[in-house]
């Protein structure tokens, strides 16, 4: 069932050599066992489903989507963290799609992970100099000027006082904890970063903190990032590229300006008319669509195009054929959506509002 | 629209009494460090059929407020003190027996994380019909009845079945149309929501909200909602109360709250946040440091120390003088408490529009 | 669920065998030689082969393992031409000093310890939970520092010496309870009382000290769970907050505990208070067989306490997925 290489050209119009990451047809299926004493496997959660993107040098690709939808997962395949149930990961040329954990040292150094909840992805027991260090000691590098001062130097590049460099990440709040993660991710001068939801568990003034911090460290550095986030305001803000997820697929993916002003697939137009705005007069200019129900569990995901059973537009199609993830005539180059009946390109409200839940009016 | 003014809680109550109105309230919490000023004299009134929407970062005291309302602390170690009338009653010395009469029946509440609001170990359907019981002399099956009624009414599918089903089977959008329906099972005149989609993907969000709009415009309940959105308020809300470090420093319609904010930490808010449209260039603006402490709030104006603009103001009052909330000029009830004079705001205003 | 059950038992059976396996070996591994024992002073080597032969140990531990093993299910036959004993399935084997069939001394014994541990148990469980969830309700306050104290009294006294203080006031002082150790309740159910009575508050007071602390910290950490403002938000009295909202999740872990501890008091290992007030249990029977190098009987009791163990386990399982229904519904 799955021939994802088959299901999406390239992503972009970029040719593939000159790509940083490369992820083709990557797929992740985690084993459902039940059994008496030899467990046999009855099922799999197919979190991420086939999906092809890239990210080149220096470049933002924004991940968005609902709970479900297997953007974290996509993250941790990307670094891995996780094993891949099957396509490939190519970064900066090289093949680490199958790699040992022993022989990741060299590209870990070059791709870096920021995770969303800075009070559990700090070891407590370390200091922060521990905390910034260690990943420069394992990886042999000795700066110059010394482990300790390459620390505070980071310290500082982040926003935090050198002196902290031996207090431990509980006298940190939230947002200065993110803030050591960031200086931990710098120590080893990645190429890339996979930032899985770095500002989701911040308050809204702190939030723009951290997300000045990764822009500014992104244009200083010239990192590229992976940018994974369920608000789609934020991922706007810092992504140049954005690729909306629905249950282990990319739906669609194009550049922000396209993706937020002439969505064509009906789960962005349903995500987007869906975020509230700080702007009493934002409602009524956008289109209102109320889908029914949540996500479906992405055990036995609907056949065909996974959207269908929350789709107004729905028909027999949909339900036998999976959308490939093409351009769609109207698109811009670049712009690829994975739908047999794609919405007209705009977001402004429509004659009528869009409300599939029984229980609104 | 209804702003009432209320800048101290000395006026003379216009006739006739809102039906929620709130004074002077305080919630202090005396702990090994100090005393903790988690609410520290907030007013506000609300009117049956809107919605307030109370709006602050976390340890802006928006919770305890709204826990206040429904006496929940009556019983712990915190001091509460101040006034809350509800049409006319006063809830703050109401012993508990008389004032748990009124939870859940007329004021009741729907919390932020409906998997942890809900007890793992009862059906939904009976805690729906728990909620109903306590409050009316009805049999067991009368109760149940009423709860799968509650359950169709919130759109859950199927909700003879599914009323026996338990919360860890339900979804996350579903328990919380469970809580709704819970909270809604008495018909009660005052709901209040604390972050009630914070614990959601946004398009739930965007039903959850819907739901409770059209649920408030069928009971003509009033509704407070607490959040740290900006966006859920525009959504929902008719009054927007800021809150800052415990206390009150902007309050007025959602329109003017968010088309004409008058206080620096409202600005702060606004362009903290990343926008669907416009400028995406646009560098975020964010509020410099972190929210203050509730034992030591700083001297003046709480929010001076991460304010930008305190320099503005004469004499370097922000430091010493605690400023009121003021009557923004040419509005009916917009108050903000800050210490710039309208001149200085103008000015600084445009500065930002042509700085950014 | 039934599949679940299935696993478990397959699980407790593996144990059992495992449990077996280790007391036969470290019994043979032990330097006391039981034919010697039985011996006595003036033995000859051709006597103590003959009683070798006669008790089995001249045969290599493999068949004995095996003879024994085959015993459990099908039932063996002891001694010679003289004396035959049979000993039917399960038979754990006969006693080396007594040659009784160890099943039939453990289940003389076995009422002893069942009266004493569940009376014991029922008391302790029942009046721990209580203390707890007044010391959890009243949290910093009078009650809950009594409890508290109490339940540090309780760890901290032994159970010979707490023993031996209520025989000497209730037995030699004042004479209210009979010296005597245990009375079936077939005979005499006054009798059975009486002479329980001590060893329950002796193991009651040893046991409440944990049950009272765990069911307070088990209890406030429910009470910090958002259910419980929730309940309290709906308007019930408070009463019902803390008994049925809050008690419901707190008892929980509690479970546990109590299904391995009723499980190994039923199995004997309550053998301290069974020396103090004269009761002949299990445990006594474990000791003793300890002493005298009796084989059979030291497998026997070592089994039969792992059984109830076991079984508890099993048992606090479902009963654990009765009360949580996310267990139950997995």
């Amino acid at each position: 069932m799955s021939t994802p290489q088959s299901l999406a050209g390239p992503t972009t119009d970029r040719p593939t050599g000159e790509n940083l990451l490369e992820v083709r047809g990557l797929q992740k299926h985690f084993p459902l066992r039940q059994g008496i004493i030899f467990q046999r496997q009855i099922g799999a959660v197919r979190a991420v489903d086939g999906i092809d993107f890239s990210v080149g040098p220096a470049e933002s690709l924004g991940l968005v989507g609902e709970s479900g939808c297997g953007k974290s997962t996509t993250g941790r395949l990307i670094t891995r963290l996780l094993e891949p149930t099957g396509g490939s990961v190519v970064f900066d040329g090289e093949d680490i799609t199958h790699r040992p954990p022993g022989r990741m040292l060299q590209a870990r150094r070059n791709l870096q992970m920021i995770f969303q909840d800075p009070y559990s992805s700090l070891n407590p027991r370390h200091t922060v100099g521990t905390i910034i260090e260690t990943p420069m000691r394992l990886n042999g590098i000795n700066p110059p000027q010394g482990h300790k001062r390459r620390a505070q130097e980071l310290l500082e590049t982040v926003g935090l006082n050198p002196e902290h460099y031996n207090r431990y990440p509980n006298e940190f709040s939230g947002g200065q904890r993110q803030r050591i993660g960031i200086a931990r991710a710098l120590a080893l001068r990645p190429k890339l970063i996979v930032a899985d939801e770095p500002v989701s568990a911040l308050d809204v003034s702190i939030q723009a903190q951290v997300v000045n911090l990764l822009q500014d460290l992104q244009r200083e550095f010239g990192i590229a990032f992976v940018f994974i986030a369920h608000d789609l305001a934020v991922v706007r803000h810092f992504s140049e590229r954005v690729a909306v997820m629905y249950l282990g697929k990319i739906v669609e993916v194009a550049d922000r300006e396209s993706l937020y002003t002439e969505p064509r697939h009906p789960y962005t137009h349903a995500l987007l008319s869906a975020v509230p705005e700080a702007d009493p007069d934002a409602t009524e200019r956008r289109e209102r669509i109320r889908l029914a129900g949540d996500v479906p569990s992405p055990i036995d995901p609907p056949s065909g195009c996974r959207f269908r059973t929350r789709c107004w537009k729905a028909q027999d199609k949909c339900a036998t054929e999976e959308p490939r993830l093409v351009s769609v005539e109207g698109s811009p180059a670049g712009h690829l959506t994975a739908c047999h009946f794609p919405e007209e390109p705009t977001v402004a409200a429509r004659e009528e509002d869009i409300v599939l839940d029984p229980a609104l009016s | 629209m209804s702003v009432q003014t209320s800048p101290q809680p000395a006026d003379v109550t216009p006739a006739p009494a809102p039906f929620l109105d709130v004074r002077d309230l305080r919630v202090h919490f005396p702990t090994e460090d100090g005393l903790v000023k988690s609410v520290d004299g907030v007013s506000f009134t609300l009117e049956k059929g809107s919605t307030l929407g109370i709006v602050g970062e976390s340890g802006s005291g928006k919770s305890v407020t709204s826990l206040a309302l429904l006496g929940l602390h009556k019983g712990t170690r915190a001091q509460v003190s101040g006034e809350i009338r509800l049409e006319g009653r006063e809830l703050v010395a109401l012993p508990e027996a008389e004032m748990r009469a009124l939870r859940g029946r007329t004021v009741s509440m729907i919390f932020q994380d409906p998997l942890s609001a809900l007890h793992p170990f009862f059906t939904v359907g009976s805690q729906i019909a728990e909620a109903y019981r306590v409050h009316h002399k009805v049999t067991r099956k009368e109760a149940r009845d009423r709860a799968v009624e509650m359950l169709k009414r919130v759109g859950i599918p199927q909700p003879e079945r599914r009323v026996r089903d338990y919360p860890h089977q339900f979804s996350g959008g579903m328990r919380q149309r469970a809580m709704i329906a819970m909270s809604l099972v008495c018909d009660p005149a005052l709901l209040i929501a604390d972050e009630p989609t914070t614990a959601l993907d946004v398009t739930v969000q965007a039903q959850i909200l819907d739901l409770i709009r059209d649920l408030q415009e069928e009971f003509g309940s009033a509704v407070v909602i607490i959040t740290h959105d900006l966006g859920v308020v525009s959504d929902i809300a008719d009054d927007i109360l800021v809150m800052y470090g415990g206390r009150r420093i902007e309050y007025g319609t959602t329109r003017e709250v968010l088309k004409q904010p008058q206080h620096p930490y409202t600005w702060g808010l606004l362009q903290s946040m990343p926008h669907l449209t416009g400028d995406v260039g646009a560098r975020l603006n964010p509020i410099p440091g972190t929210p203050p402490s509730l034992i030591n709030l700083p001297d003046g104006c709480s929010f001076h120390p991460r304010c930008a603009y305190k320099g503005w103001a004469p004499e370097g009052r922000c430091t010493v003088e605690r400023p009121e909330l003021r009557l923004v000029p040419g509005t009916a009830g917009h108050l903000a408490a800050c210490h710039l004079s309208d001149e200085a705001k103008h000015e600084i205003r445009d500065g930002v529009r042509k700085g950014a | 669920m039934f599949r679940y059950l299935i696993r478990r038992l397959l699980a407790a059976a593996v144990i059992m065998l495992v449990i077996t396996t280790i007391t036969f070996f470290i019994f043979f591994a032990l330097p006391s030689d039981p034919a010697l024992l039985a011996c006595g002073k003036t033995c000859s080597p051709s006597r103590l082969a003959e009683i070798k032969h006669s008790l089995g140990l001249d045969r290599s531990y493999l068949t004995q393992y095996w003879e024994f093993f085959k015993g459990l299910f099908i039932g063996r036959d002891f001694g010679d031409q003289s004396v035959r004993i049979h000993c039917g399935a399960p038979c754990l084997g006969v006693s080396f000093q007594t040659d009784t069939p160890v099943l039939t001394t453990l289940l003389q014994d076995f009422p002893a310890d069942l009266s004493l541990g569940v009376g014991a148990a029922v008391a302790f469980l029942v009046l721990g939970v209580g203390l707890g969830t007044v010391a959890a309700v009243r949290r910093g306050r009078a009650a809950d520092k009594a409890a508290v104290g109490l339940a540090l009294f309780g760890v901290s006294v032994q159970i010979y010496f707490i023993g031996l203080l209520l025989l000497y006031l209730f037995v030699d002082k004042f004479q209210i309870l009979p010296a005597s150790g245990y009375t079936p309740i077939t005979e005499d159910p006054a009798g059975w009382f009486k002479g329980l009575v001590l060893p329950w508050i002796t193991l009651v007071i040893v046991y409440l000290a944990m049950y009272t602390r765990l069911t307070r910290s088990s209890m406030l950490e429910v009470f910090a769970e958002d259910y419980m403002r929730t309940a309290r938000a709906k308007g019930l009295p408070a009463a019902t907050v803390v008994l049925k909202h809050g008690l419901r999740a707190a008892i929980t872990p509690i479970i546990t505990i109590f299904g391995m501890d009723l499980g190994s008091l039923i199995g004997g290992s309550a053998v301290i208070t069974e020396s103090v007030f004269g009761i002949n249990g299990i445990g006594k029977l474990a000791v003793d067989s300890v002493q005298n190098s009796d084989l059979p009987v030291i497998l026997g009791t070592t089994l039969f306490a792992a059984t109830f163990v076991v079984l508890a386990n099993v048992v606090v399982d479902l009963v654990y997925g009765l009360v949580d229904p996310r267990v139950r519904l997995a």
